[in-house]
């Protein structure tokens, strides 16, 4: 009912192009994540589905109505900002009560719908207070419950983590997801931090450059990534890129041989560091240079042949910086790319879309 | 150890002095020459000033003057500061021609509009060109009160309205967009973002300009004897009339320390009426 349909967006800033041709369709009640590094475009393109900035061309839908030309108020839609934007001068009660004010709620509706919202969001105890006497958490609740307050069929939100610390930070996230979940709000959330975007999303469009690499479930994102950004990008660590000779149908490097749908030359080979086993021989030669105890996982940091490559050991393995190992990867986990293009040969070029 | 503790006195010692002597000093003698008489405390001044003809004159122009300048002027540059906030291009340009205005000198101010609005100035020749009316017309007149009044507002207007504009557009800048962005989200109009959001966040802002101006307009006077003479009597301009033509400085006195009480009233009033509180604000 209230899908999202972007249809090659392009933004430019003067000189500079933030969107490119960037198509996205979000179905009625989806969780998207946009995740990306910093300057691929996100908040841009967040701010065009608002309307706080005009597109250079393109159309946005929601909800099968062209919204592109109409002001924010008209696309009936809800936001919550990085800086959270609680309105200073108003009680936090007024705060939620915002939005439906502008609506010209009744006053015993605006109640209502305050009290839910606060209850969502665990703000009872300050709603007659100011928000600079609240904590970073607790403004970022009142942000939220005025957003959910409107019962908004979009909710668009631009990283409204990421002021929090590590620890509330992680709280929020798990609380957010149910009080999304719970309210079916179609929303699309804006984020750098990849685990918050695995961690929320039904799925999650990874943007690079002002384009979408990749758009797909978390755990497909993560499995099969369709190019070399995506991989290097999702995952910690990030997927180990490893470059092989090819021929005859087959990549080989040290004793490591495997088959691959690539003709003669060069092909990279992804692979994540807890899809390889360690051996004493017979699989690629891995000299250790670092090993980090993270508790769950010894994470060794070394070369092979030259080449970098972090490796997720048992935490009980007895390995030295300077031993030399053998490396036996998962054949069916290998993602293999092509060195030229970056994209990963399983994928077709029309795949990111 | 006692030379660092002296230092910041030293500082500040000249800075000081500079204010004892040119403002304190003149201050108090002021107060001393508007409560004596003949040598002895008195309130003849007092008594003389509230007894002339033109006292009530002035107090009723002055107010009627402020009264109508303020509020115009708060309005046209609320206007004006919105506009200019909104330019995406050559906003510092316009900003620039906007507030040419505050580098002119009341007198010289004064002047221009004099030249304007005089019996042979440029509004009576346009006025005669598009053959609206034969022959110079006197709009700052004795018998023309209104056109008077009308004049001087203007001139002040043009006069004073940027230095209002200047502190607002300042004010402006320290209230981050996401406020006006979050409110247009949830529904507000510009009118309402205007009123809701923009309007109370900007009022220390405004606070501060309305006092600057009030305590600047109860002063008014050059813009006035410019345009009037001493047809549209002021209280400063009857200071200055006791003080230079009468030779009465003690009058004079009392007008300044009048005029001194009304601002520091009106300051109060706004202090009190456009109070902030602190929790209130970014
Ligand atoms: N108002 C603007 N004027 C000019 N360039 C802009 C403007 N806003 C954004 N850009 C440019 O557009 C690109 C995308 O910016 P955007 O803010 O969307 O990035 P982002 O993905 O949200 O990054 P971050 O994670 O740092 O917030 C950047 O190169 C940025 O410099
Ligand atoms: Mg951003």
């Amino acid at each position: 009912m209230a899908g999202i349909t972007i249809d090659r967006i392009e933004k430019r800033f003067g000189a500079v192009a933030a969107l490119r041709e960037l198509s996205l369709e979000v179905a009625d009640g989806e969780f998207i994540a946009l995740l990306g590094p910093s300057g691929c475009g996100k908040t841009t393109l967040l701010r065009i589905i608002a309307g706080l900035e005009q597109q250079t061309a393109g159309r946005i839908r929601i909800g099968g109505r062209d919204v592109s030309a109409l002001p924010p108020r008209e696309r009936g839609l809800a936001m919550v900002f990085q800086n959270y934007a609680v309105f200073p001068h108003m009680t936090v009660y007024e705060n939620v009560a915002f939005g439906l004010r502008m609506k010209g709620a009744s006053d015993a509706d605006v109640k209502t719908q305050v009290e839910r919202a606060s209850g969502l969001l665990h703000i009872e105890p300050y709603l007659e207070r100011y928000p600079a006497k609240l904590s970073g958490g607790q403004r970022q609740r009142v942000a939220v419950a005025r957003a959910l307050a409107v019962q908004p069929a979009v909710l668009l939100m631009d990283e409204p983590l990421s002021n929090l610390d590590a620890l509330l930070r992680l709280e929020m996230r798990s609380e957010l997801k149910s009080v999304l979940a719970a309210s079916g709000a179609t929303t699309v959330y804006v984020t750098h931090d990849q685990t918050e975007a695995m961690g929320l999303a039904d799925r999650v469009a990874v943007m690079h450059e002002g384009v979408i690499e990749q758009i797909d479930r978390p755990q497909a994102l993560y499995e099969r990534p369709a190019t070399r950004f995506v991989g290097g990008f999702v995952g910690s660590p990030p997927m180990n890129f490893i470059d092989m000779p090819v021929s005859g149908g087959a990549a080989r490097l040290g004793a490591f041989s495997s088959p691959v749908a690539a003709g003669d030359g060069l092909v990279t080979a992804g692979i994540r560091a807890e899809d390889i086993a360690i051996s004493d021989s017979g699989g690629l030669p891995f000299d250790v240079v670092v090993c980090e105890p993270l508790g769950a996982t010894l994470l060794l940091t070394g070369r092979i042949e030259g080449q970098l490559a972090r490796v997720a050991a048992r935490p009980d393995a007895r390995v030295r910086p300077g031993d030399r190992l053998s490396l036996s990867p998962a054949l069916d986990r290998i993602v293999w790319i092509d060195p030229q293009s970056g994209r990963s040969l399983g994928a077709s070029p029309g795949a990111a879309a | 150890m006692s030379r660092s503790r002296l230092l910041p006195y030293l500082l500040i010692g000249p800075a000081t002095v500079f204010l004892l002597a040119l403002f304190v000093a003149p201050l108090v003698q002021t107060i001393a020459l508007a409560f004596t008489h003949d040598g002895a405390a008195s309130l003849a001044n007092f008594a003389k000033m509230v007894g002339d003809l033109n006292f009530g004159l002035s107090i009723r122009n002055t107010f009627l003057l402020v009264l109508t300048v303020i509020p115009l002027q708060l309005c046209l540059a609320l206007a004006m500061a919105m506009m200019v906030q909104k330019l995406e291009k050559g906003r510092d340009l316009v900003l620039w021609i906007l507030i040419i205005p505050l580098g002119a000198s009341d007198l010289a101010a004064g002047l221009v509009w004099l030249s304007i609005l005089q019996d042979r100035g440029y509004f009576n020749t346009v006025l005669n060109m598009l053959g609206l009316v034969d022959g110079p017309v006197n709009w700052l007149s004795y018998e023309t009160p209104v056109s008077l009044f009308v004049g001087v507002v203007l001139a002040e207007l043009w006069r004073a309205t940027a230095i209002v504009l200047v502190i607002l557009i300042a004010g402006l800048q320290l209230i981050p967009k996401e406020y006006a962005e979050a409110a247009e989200i949830f529904g507000a109009d510009a009118w309402t973002r205007f009123r809701r959001i923009t309007l109370p966040l900007l009022k220390p802002s405004i606070q501060s300009a309305l006092i600057l101006r009030t305590v600047l307009a109860f002063e008014v006077f050059a813009v006035v004897y410019a345009l009037s003479g001493r047809n549209f009597p002021v209280l400063v301009g009857e200071a200055y009339a006791w003080q230079h033509g009468n030779q009465n400085n003690g009058v004079a006195a009392a007008y300044a320390i009048l005029v001194m009480a009304i601002s520091l009233a009106a300051t109060v009033v706004y202090i009190k009426a456009l109070a902030t509180r602190p929790e209130t604000q970014p």
